[in-house]
């Protein structure tokens, strides 16, 4: 069901929060995925 | 014996009637009477736009995908010449003829679109409207067009023999490069940011404030395809203008920007939904319109990144090279959608735009003619081999 908001205040601060929340999940899921996509590469030697 | 040198003389000399130049040759012909209708007759004659859809088909599919679908050539050159990924080098020219063509029939494109098209260069040169966004388009069009022919031309010179100008413009290749890199910035991102004018035409879950990242970054994954495609179809038609040193880079090339356009696919994702947490469009899913959009982002975005990053993680070019090709109708999808099929969505379905077969005639004509002149370079020019004269310059 649609979330009804009463002020500009209101719908901001919700949208805002699942905008971090998706920010803090791209963050963490991001990097994991390249971890996947790099898993099988051959390691570069640095010494 | 005079036989014989007949029968030799036609096994020298290969038919012109082949299937491709058969079929090539129809859909010109019948481009080319579409094209004295369009230009005798107007628009009116062969389109079905309206006042409440002035952009159709070829502004939908020739310009937004062809524009979409070239930017394989900044992407490549930048790999290559800004970040120093010499293991793309070959890679680059046939990108770049791919990026040229695209734009020039983006343009020839716009001739058939535009009212008036003999107007088409006021905006450059009689009368900027330097506070519109179609203007910025234009002007790193007609930049970017110059700039990709610039990138182009040692090809062409190579070809004819004219070293001097060959190695005056091989010179200038970072300087360009760079143009290229910041020209495409400003327009694939322009070209979404044209639809931020008609927030009650586009549907929510595809308008978005975010609409000129979502083109631009959506460009990029669409160029690593084209190339990874455009590749594969060089392989399959074009092998035997190939040297070694193309075929043993193309792997390679393949694999890596598979890679890369998995990652980039994935961010985009990740954005797409920060698109519709930002403007709470979440309850558009459970729609009928909603269906369709996570038809495109699962179907066409996310199991293509998967598939990439499969394909790049078990060196699978088989499936890497499937992919690219649904990934590129996955973009023709996204541009489709944002221009035409979510664009009036309120609208009653009579009342809706449907493109005519004489503008699907015209893009299939545009698009056949830009098949014919990159098999006419790539089997002329060094596009897929190092010409001998120079070779040793490009290994340095």
């Amino acid at each position: 069901m649609e979330q009804a908001f009463f002020t500009l205040q209101e719908f901001m601060t919700h949208t805002k929060a699942v905008v971090y929340l998706l920010m803090a999940a791209a963050l963490i899921g991001l990097p994991l995925f390249w971890l996947f996509l790099t898993g099988r590469d051959e390691k570069k030697r640095t010494f | 014996m005079q036989q014989i040198s007949a029968s030799l003389k036609n096994a020298a000399k290969p038919s012109v009637w082949t299937p491709f130049n058969i079929v090539a040759g129809i859909i010109i012909a019948v481009g080319l009477v579409l094209t004295v209708i369009r230009f005798t007759g107007g628009l009116g004659a062969v389109t079905n736009l309206d006042h409440h859809t002035p952009w159709g088909l070829w502004i939908g599919f020739d310009l937004l995908c062809g524009v979409a679908l070239a930017a394989g050539g900044y992407m490549t050159s930048a790999a290559c010449y800004i970040f120093g990924l010499k293991r793309f080098h070959s890679a680059v020219r046939p990108a770049i003829l791919t990026a040229f063509l695209g734009y020039a029939l983006v343009v020839l494109a716009l001739h058939y679109d535009v009212g008036r098209p003999w107007r088409l260069p006021y905006p450059i040169f009689y009368s900027q409207g330097t506070s519109s966004l179609l203007f910025e388009v234009a002007l790193c069009v007609f930049l970017y067009l110059t700039v990709l022919f610039v990138e182009f031309t040692p090809a062409a010179l190579e070809w004819l023999g004219l070293k001097r100008a060959r190695n005056l413009v091989v010179r200038l290749v970072l300087v360009l490069t760079i143009f290229g890199v910041l020209l495409s910035t400003l327009h694939q991102s322009s070209l979404g940011a044209l639809y931020l004018i008609a927030p009650s035409k586009l549907h929510p879950l595809w308008y978005s404030s975010y609409l000129a990242l979502f083109f631009f970054v959506s460009s990029m994954f669409a160029g690593l395809s084209m190339v990874i495609f455009e590749s594969t179809l060089s392989h399959r038609f074009l092998h035997h203008k190939m040297d070694e040193h193309h075929i043993e880079q193309s792997h390679g090339v393949a694999i890596s920007f598979a890679k890369a356009a998995s990652f980039i696919m994935v961010g985009y994702l990740f954005m797409q939904m920060i698109g519709l947490a930002a403007d709470n469009d979440w309850h558009y899913l459970t729609t009928g319109w909603g269906a369709w959009y996570l038809v495109e982002m699962i179907g066409f975005v996310a199991l293509p990144a998967f598939f990439f990053a499969v394909g790049s993680r078990e060196r699978n070019l088989r499936l890497i090279r499937w992919t690219a090709l649904w990934a590129v109708l996955g973009i023709v999808l996204n541009r489709l959608n944002v221009s035409l099929v979510a664009f009036n969505w309120q609208l009653p379905a009579d009342q809706r735009y449907f493109p005519s077969w004489m503008e699907v005639g015209i893009t299939l004509f545009i698009v056949t003619l830009g098949v014919v002149a990159y098999r006419f370079i790539a089997t002329r020019m060094p596009i897929f081999y190092e010409h001998p004269d120079y070779k040793e310059q490009q290994e340095e």
